[in-house]
């Protein structure tokens, strides 16, 4: 070719035809120039034919065939006959195929505007809709935790003994990282403003009511939520992606019974457990700091008793067994809510933490009122 | 027809099925006889595997009725339902196993929750379904250690665990080669020639569907209706409906029927 460089040129013959001149080698990267020039060029005239002329044309991928493309969607729209028999029979052949069928015309959805979104109606209709759904979902969990009880269930003791491992043993070295620290920062904000009336010792009293009663108890759930709550949102989730959970229907077992009872059971299980473990090391991690502060072991630890009292204890265990089952029905109903992919595994995992963490803290909220209220 | 006589193993009339507003099939009315081996044809995205989940009561009908040995399914309550599902066996497109437990326990499963058999039992059983499908010694093995194939066939040993009365497959052969899938046919046609077992399977691979099928029904895309039923065999020849006799011969020239064939092909 003489003029490797690519380009077109449309040319009016008469009133109803246009001649679309094709020059050059049409290879990737080789900037023809943009087609909407045609198109402008075509509305000026009022042609009826369109005819492309590719005798001066070098070589050509698919950038030629993707122009071509454009020119015959555009002619179509404008009902004007594109003719593209001078053309390289092979690119003539790739348009044949790529026009073979009609784009599809997606149906317009209805995209919320920004103010849409914050209307406080849909949100309403929304949080309501998720509210029926976790209802629904806990009821599920009841029926099948009658059943249980009645001994009709399909439970596995196997599954619940391996999910105990999974949420209990495994997961003591984190809770122990986090506990002591806990009990650290715990001490150290109080030794700073016990100081000034110099009743350092009484750091014993606040740490040690602090951890039994709320933080020891609070950072083991929120340890669990992410651990254990996203794992079964994401173990569920994977099942209803590969049609296991379908299986299990059909073979006449109820996912709730067989999926999401040892899992439930096994957390509450061992979040007392991991809650006392929690406390000790929480209360442990006070001492250290009360030790830096001058306060002997030996004073620490008569303080500390002082105050463990029986009713701090069991708030905590019991907030520990709430916790648990909230952590589970959040864990498990977005993982069996999931959606059939990838990404939405993905959804379920982090729905399942974030709405196991906002369950924990309104709940928590809800069981100090109380207490307060009983005095307890 | 000799076996017009016998009674519907499965009844579906005047089914629609339909996500939300959008229609998927409407008007779906056809019987599976008892010993049937019944496949479900038609294009990509015609709701072959939709009329499937209908069937096994994991989505509910818009309209209509399924009705296994004469008594509704959508009807039922949930314990008959459960009754029902016991004397199913299922394999899914991905082959369904519990990715958690091994070959063994997956076949194993169904057995310990209804067969009552005890432990020693269900061992020799699981041994026995296993080998059935030529995976003798993989019991110890979890899905994702073996291949696609091996998985199809693992399923299908335990949708057959319990000795159903139907069996139902969901594209059996899809994404196997043309050996394997013809195996897995085979196999199929073996166990339901020695059980009696219905078999219901979801296909578009034209072998397995003259290999095996002797009656069957095809949803049409376009009209969202079935369009056709009966003898595949027969209906590549004899179907009234130019794009059943088109899908029967993968669109090429067939006999007499060949010209309007492919006059249609040209049309669409």
């Amino acid at each position: 070719m003489s003029d490797p460089h690519a380009g077109f040129e449309l040319v009016h013959r008469n009133d109803s035809d246009a001649l679309l001149t094709l020059t050059g080698d049409w290879v990737r990267g080789c900037d023809p120039g943009d087609f909407s020039a045609v198109s402008s060029q075509l509305h000026l005239g009022t042609s009826t034919h369109l005819t492309a002329n590719g005798a001066a044309l070098g070589d050509w991928d698919s950038t030629l065939v993707a122009f071509l493309l454009q020119c015959a969607n555009h002619c179509r729209e404008e009902g004007i006959a594109f003719d593209t028999r001078d053309l390289p029979a092979g690119a003539t052949k790739l348009l044949a195929l790529a026009t073979a069928v009609a784009p599809h015309q997606r149906e317009p959805e209805p995209t919320p505007d920004w103010h849409e979104t914050l209307n406080p109606l849909a949100l309403l209709k929304k949080s309501g809709a998720f509210l029926r759904e976790s209802l629904e979902f806990t009821g599920e969990v009841t029926v099948a935790l009658s059943r249980l009880v009645a001994g009709k269930s399909n439970t596995r003791l196997v599954d619940f003994r391996q999910f105990c491992y999974e949420g209990g043993p495994s997961a003591l070295g984190i809770i122990t990282l986090t506990s002591v620290l806990v009990g650290m920062i715990l001490a150290y904000l109080g030794a700073v403003q016990l100081q000034q009336f110099g009743a350092e010792v009484y750091v014993a009293n606040l740490v040690t009511i602090g951890i039994l009663r709320e933080m020891g108890v609070l950072m083991t759930a929120v340890v669990m939520a992410g651990r254990t709550g996203a794992a079964y949102a994401a173990q569920l989730g994977t099942m209803q992606t590969n049609e296991e959970i379908d299986a299990i229907t059909t073979m006449g077992i109820s996912p709730v019974e067989f999926l999401v009872i040892p899992r439930l059971l096994a957390l509450v299980a061992v979040m007392p457990l991991l809650t006392l473990y929690a406390n000790l090391l929480g209360i442990v991690g006070g001492g250290i700091v009360a030790g830096g502060m001058g306060i002997t072991p030996l004073q620490y630890i008569t303080q500390a008793e002082t105050a463990i009292a029986v009713n701090h204890l069991m708030v905590g265990l019991i907030k520990s067994v709430v916790y648990a089952l909230l952590i589970a029905v959040a864990g498990c109903r977005a993982g069996m809510n999931s959606g059939r992919s990838s990404a939405a595994v993905g959804q379920a995992a982090t729905e399942a933490v974030v709405t196991a963490i906002v369950y924990l803290i309104v709940a928590d909220a809800a069981i100090n009122i109380i207490c307060q209220q009983i005095r307890f | 027809m000799t076996q017009a006589a016998s009674e519907p193993h499965i009844s579906v009339s005047d089914l629609t099925m339909a996500y939300g507003s959008f229609v998927i099939q409407r008007d779906l009315t056809f019987e599976v006889r008892r010993g049937d081996i019944f496949v479900i044809m038609g294009g990509s995205g015609c709701g072959k595997s939709t009329l499937l989940k209908h069937m096994l009561g994991l989505m509910t009908p818009a309209r209509g009725d399924i009705a296994y040995n004469g008594q509704s399914f959508v009807k039922a309550s949930d314990a008959e339902r459960e009754a029902t599902r016991r004397r199913w066996g299922i394999t899914y497109q991905t082959g369904g196993l519990f990715s958690a437990m091994t070959l063994a326990e997956n076949v194993a499963l169904p057995l310990q929750l209804y067969s009552g058999a005890d432990t020693g039992e269900i061992e020799d059983i699981v041994a026995y379904k296993l080998a059935l499908v030529g995976l003798a010694g993989y019991q110890a093995y979890y899905p994702s250690e073996i291949s696609g194939g091996m998985r199809k066939r693992a399923a299908l040993a335990r949708a057959i665990a319990l000795d159903p009365e139907i069996l139902f497959f969901d594209e059996p052969s899809a994404g196997l080669d043309p050996i394997s899938s013809r195996l897995l046919d085979d196999l199929v046609m073996e166990i339901q020639d020695s059980t009696g077992a219905t078999v219901v399977m979801v296909s578009h691979e034209l072998a397995s569907i003259f290999n095996i099928a002797n009656n069957s029904v095809y949803l049409d895309a376009a009209s969202r209706t079935m369009i056709d039923s009966g003898d595949p065999g027969y209906l590549r020849d004899h179907s009234k409906q130019a794009v059943v006799r088109q899908f029967l011969t993968r669109g090429s020239s067939a006999g007499d029927s060949g010209e309007q064939t492919q006059g249609q092909g040209n049309e669409r």
